[in-house]
């Protein structure tokens, strides 16, 4: 028997573990016990996914690992290399720390016989996700993708109400339409290049590209698959569906699927970029001029729906909008620094909306299910830590020093300097966008921060202490992002250099 | 290269992509919005069967004990195909599921209207 | 400078957190008049008769549009039916020509998704469990799905499953239904050797069950087959196949021994996992149907 080298198993055992936990969660009937087992689970692949970072930095590596026992044009893989598993890393703490924050809303807003298939879907959400993140196979990606897909639909709609179920309604036609374009993506390569296997394909590509036959498919397909990719994660003029869907869903809900679900479509964008079409076709084909554009508008354009937005969950709907717009302005400048920018603000963008939706179904909740910003006068003064929480959340987001959103924000200015001709319309766009961020987050802190006229305020005695906890760590995830921030992008630019060679 | 005449199984299901997206974008009613999305998919399997077709060659399974890669048709668009209609199977049961919930509580199956007693109930 | 002002006006009760629109009486006034209309079909079409139009002609140009692009593709993609075509490559030969050696299986399509790709056709069950568990989420009853008109229907149908003769269909159920699920069970357990497996043979036994409900309802179908007994399947089978992978993944990828014997191609028993992740896929795909079935027109399994 030879050497088993674990670390390289991790990939697998962490989306097994996370599908054998929603499959066995179906037998469970306690809403609590299938928290716990969901916690556990996602507890160890955290740590797994941990000790897979610190080994693949440690030997500056990326891996594949056959599932099954044929080798890769045959048989499926995975491929995990830092970027991976700093993704792996932070997609399972978000994790942890939102359903542990957000467990009171799930079982207040659940029907308690119904809640074990929300940890259900919750599992197979985060398994799904995982495998997004690991894969090497584009059809594997295909089905994973309909996972996602159809766990996210189900945890919009776990809360019930007639508003979640036509919320999911155009969730789920608008994310089918995109999985359509990308299987019709997927089946033309298929048939222009005869493989499946990220690898393989890129090669095939390449030949294309080089003789090229078959010159018109592969422009076709690659807008094909980047405008399902884009539908997916919400792009800006494919926004429509996000509003709708995240106002009526649990907070929990909404945090996980703006802050998780959309940008692991993005990373898996990032894969196909670098590991199926390579960056120089990508810029050969100009998508990645047309990704830039459509960030730069959904930039602007989601800040100005922001501002016209009265209820405090669009509002943070329309903002997730906004930064997928930085995020796609980043890897449409078609430099690593713009793509290193664009990886850490996945981070960024993970960490504080999450922590925006929680603290916002927090007061919601505390005003007796009133939604606009008007009622929540004084929210914050009834619960401080959600108050103090939501501070530090919409000041990350507009870009205060010290925070997480200031540092993507410095690496998008300073990527800006490394593609010529984008320059001034990046920092232009940049400072507008900063400013439109201020105009309708700084509203909204204020106005929970002050006081009802003729109305006392008492702080609610019960914060139950997952909560407290879940938004402390937030805090201080938003602080060690934004203070020690270098190890992290390090790593990034690492896997970056690593997944293009 | 010119292969539309050849190749009228992959030109007949773009276009019956392009109506079940037409479907899509037009229709109200939602169970009319669902079926235009099952149109997109089967154009899509439809699209896949046609690639895998070679000419002259019999369907993969062993037939007269002869193991020669020449003698069969390409066997991986099938198995894709087969993916592909459960996933579609699956997402349909989903989606008549919640047509089904909304029809319970909005009395109709168009989607506008629908949307505008939402937005009504919401507004209080 | 009017102007100015009001702008002020609108961003200082914007900072306090107010409504930003100024006059909301009035806002407030005609919005309780619109309440008072009726929302009825013709209002919606007559209101947006004019944007209707434009949408559908936008629609259907980029329907159109669409189609244009797409049939020039498909001019230049590689010919129909040509053997020197990029999708004809070495992956294809290696399925069929070591495919039986490899897998054990004859059907080369089961041989691949159920060994070359196993983990896409894992994803793929596990796809059709969420959706089930989907479905009881939204359809199973609770109290915020529940309709007393609902209940009364229910009631009624099984007082009609009872009392009602339905000679015809309760004969050809009778008949029929237990040789439709023999023949889902051969199609299932000869996934590996001819046209059919898990999928198909699941979906047959799944049109049985349904026609012996239909024809005795579903209060004798709860007599063997509960909620409790779906559930226990489906998961048994999942757990099954995800040990089954798993093993065969790990083995696979770590190069560690895998004792599972191949068999004698063309024998029942034979292609190492391939038989019993069928059964495991048809015995899923068979609860599913039915279970879709039964949770669409009663809310229960």
């Amino acid at each position: 028997m030879e050497h088993i080298n674990w670390i390289h198993n991790i990939p697998f055992f962490s989306i097994f573990l996370a599908m054998l936990c929603g499959i066995i969660t179906a037998l469970v009937k306690n809403g609590r016990l299938a928290f716990k087992i969901h916690s556990i689970m996602v507890f160890i692949i955290f740590v797994m996914s941990v000790i897979l970072l610190i080994s693949v930095v440690k030997n500056n590596e990326i891996f594949t690992f056959m599932m099954g026992h044929f080798p890769a044009p045959w048989g499926n893989e995975l491929r995990a290399g830092p970027l991976e598993a700093l993704m792996a890393v932070t997609f399972s703490i978000v994790m942890l720390l939102t359903v542990s924050g957000g467990s009171e809303f799930i079982f207040k807003d659940v029907v308690p016989e119904k809640q074990p298939l929300y940890f259900i879907m919750l599992n197979a959400l985060f398994g799904a996700m995982l495998a997004l993140v690991y894969t090497n196979d584009i059809f594997t990606a295909y089905v994973f993708i309909e996972i996602n897909t159809i766990a996210s639909c189900a945890l919009i709609m776990a809360k019930g109400t007639p508003q979640s179920m036509v919320g999911t309604t155009h969730y789920l036609v608008i994310s089918l339409l995109g999985s359509g374009l990308f299987l019709l993506g997927v089946c033309i390569l298929y048939s222009i290049t005869g493989h499946l296997l990220f690898p393989q394909m890129k090669e095939a590509i390449l030949e294309i590209i080089k003789t090229e036959q078959y010159r018109l498919p592969l422009l076709v397909v690659t807008g094909f698959m980047f405008i399902g990719i884009a539908i997916k994660s919400a792009l800006f003029p494919f926004h429509s569906m996000l509003p709708g869907a995240y106002h009526s869903a649990i907070p929990t809900s909404s945090g996980i699927l703006s802050g998780l679900v959309l940008k692991s479509y993005i990373i898996l964008g990032i894969k196909l970029i670098y590991c199926v079409f390579s960056a120089e076709v990508m810029h050969t084909l100009k998508i990645t001029e047309v990704l830039f554009v459509f960030g730069l508008a959904g930039m602007v354009m989601g800040s100005v729906y922001a501002m016209r937005e009265r209820k405090m969950k669009r509002m943070l709907a329309y903002s997730s909008v906004a930064q997928i717009g930085y995020i796609y302005m980043g890897i449409g400048m078609g430099s690593r620094v713009g793509m290193t920018a664009a990886c850490f603000h996945i981070l960024a963008h993970a960490i504080t909306k999450t922590l925006l939706f929680l603290c916002c179904g927090s007061f919601v909740e505390d005003s007796g299910g009133k939604e606009k910003i008007y009622h929540m006068r004084g929210a914050a003064l009834r619960n401080p830590l959600a108050g103090i929480g939501y501070t530090v959340g919409a000041l990350s987001m507009i870009g205060i020093p010290l925070l997480a959103g200031f540092i993507s924000k410095i690496y998008f200015a300073t990527a800006s300097v490394y593609s010529s001709g984008k320059m001034a319309a990046v920092l232009i766009i940049l400072g507008v966008s900063m400013v439109l961020n201020a105009l309708y987050f700084l509203p909204s802190v204020i106005a929970i921060w002050t006081p009802e006229k003729g109305v006392e305020m008492k702080p609610v005695s019960s914060v139950s202490p997952l909560f407290a906890v879940s938004i402390v760590g937030f805090i201080l995830l938003n602080f060690v992002l934004g203070v020690c921030y270098r190890p992290i992008t390090r790593i990034i630019q690492m896997s970056i250099e690593l997944l293009a060679q | 290269m010119n292969h539309l005449g050849t190749n009228f199984y992959e030109a007949v299901s773009v276009i019956l992509f392009g109506i079940g997206f037409m479907n899509l974008l037009l229709q109200n009613n939602l169970i009319k919005k669902f079926i235009g999305l099952n149109i997109m998919d089967t154009a899509v399997y439809l699209f896949l069967a046609a690639k895998g077709y070679i000419w002259g060659r019999v369907a993969p399974i062993l037939t007269d004990g002869i193991v020669d890669a020449s003698y069969y048709v390409n066997p991986i668009p099938a198995g894709l195909v087969l993916t592909g209609i459960v996933v579609s199977v699956s997402v349909t049961a989903f989606s008549l599921a919640l047509v089904q919930r909304l029809y319970m509580h909005y009395g109709t199956l168009n989607m506008d209207e629908i949307m505008k007693i939402s937005r009504e109930e919401e507004g209080e | 400078m009017g102007e100015k002002k009001s702008f002020w006006k609108h961003l200082k009760a914007w900072v306090d957190g107010e409504e930003v629109i100024l006059d909301a009486d009035k806002y407030i006034v005609s919005r309780s008049v619109k309440e008072k209309k009726n929302w009825g079909g013709r209002y919606s079409m007559e209101n947006i008769k004019g944007n209707k139009k434009l949408y559908g002609f936008l629609s259907v140009a980029i329907s159109v549009l669409f189609i244009g692009i797409m049939l020039s593709v498909v001019n230049d993609l590689p010919e129909f039916g040509n053997p020197s075509n990029p999708a004809n490559n070495e992956v294809m030969e290696r399925y069929l020509e070591s495919g039986i050696e490899e897998t054990g299986a004859i059907n080369f399509v089961a041989g691949m998704i159920l060994d070359y790709r196993a983990f896409d056709t894992f994803g793929e069950s596990n796809v059709l469990f969420l959706a089930v568990m989907c479905v009881v989420l939204l359809l199973k009853k609770d109290k915020n799905n529940y309709s007393e008109k609902e209940e009364a229907e229910n009631w009624e149908d099984d007082y009609f499953d009872e009392n009602e003769k339905r000679p015809i269909l309760k004969v050809g159920g009778k008949l029929l239904a237990p040789l439709i699920i023999l023949y889902g069970i051969y199609v299932i357990l000869n996934g590996h050797l001819s046209p059919g497996g898990g999928f198909s043979g699941g979906t047959i036994i799944g049109a049985g069950l349904i026609l012996y409900a239909s024809a005795y309802g579903q209060k004798k179908m709860q007599t063997f087959f509960t909620f409790r007994t779906f559930t226990l399947i489906c998961v048994a089978c999942l757990l099954t196949y995800c040990a089954c992978k798993s093993y065969s993944f790990f083995t696979g990828a770590n190069h560690v021994g895998y004792e599972i014997p191949k068999g004698i191609p063309g024998n029942i028993l034979s292609s190492g996992f391939i038989l019993p992740l069928n059964i495991c896929v048809g015995l899923i795909v068979a609860c599913t149907m039915y279970g879709f079935y039964a949770l669409f027109t009663k809310g229960d399994i």
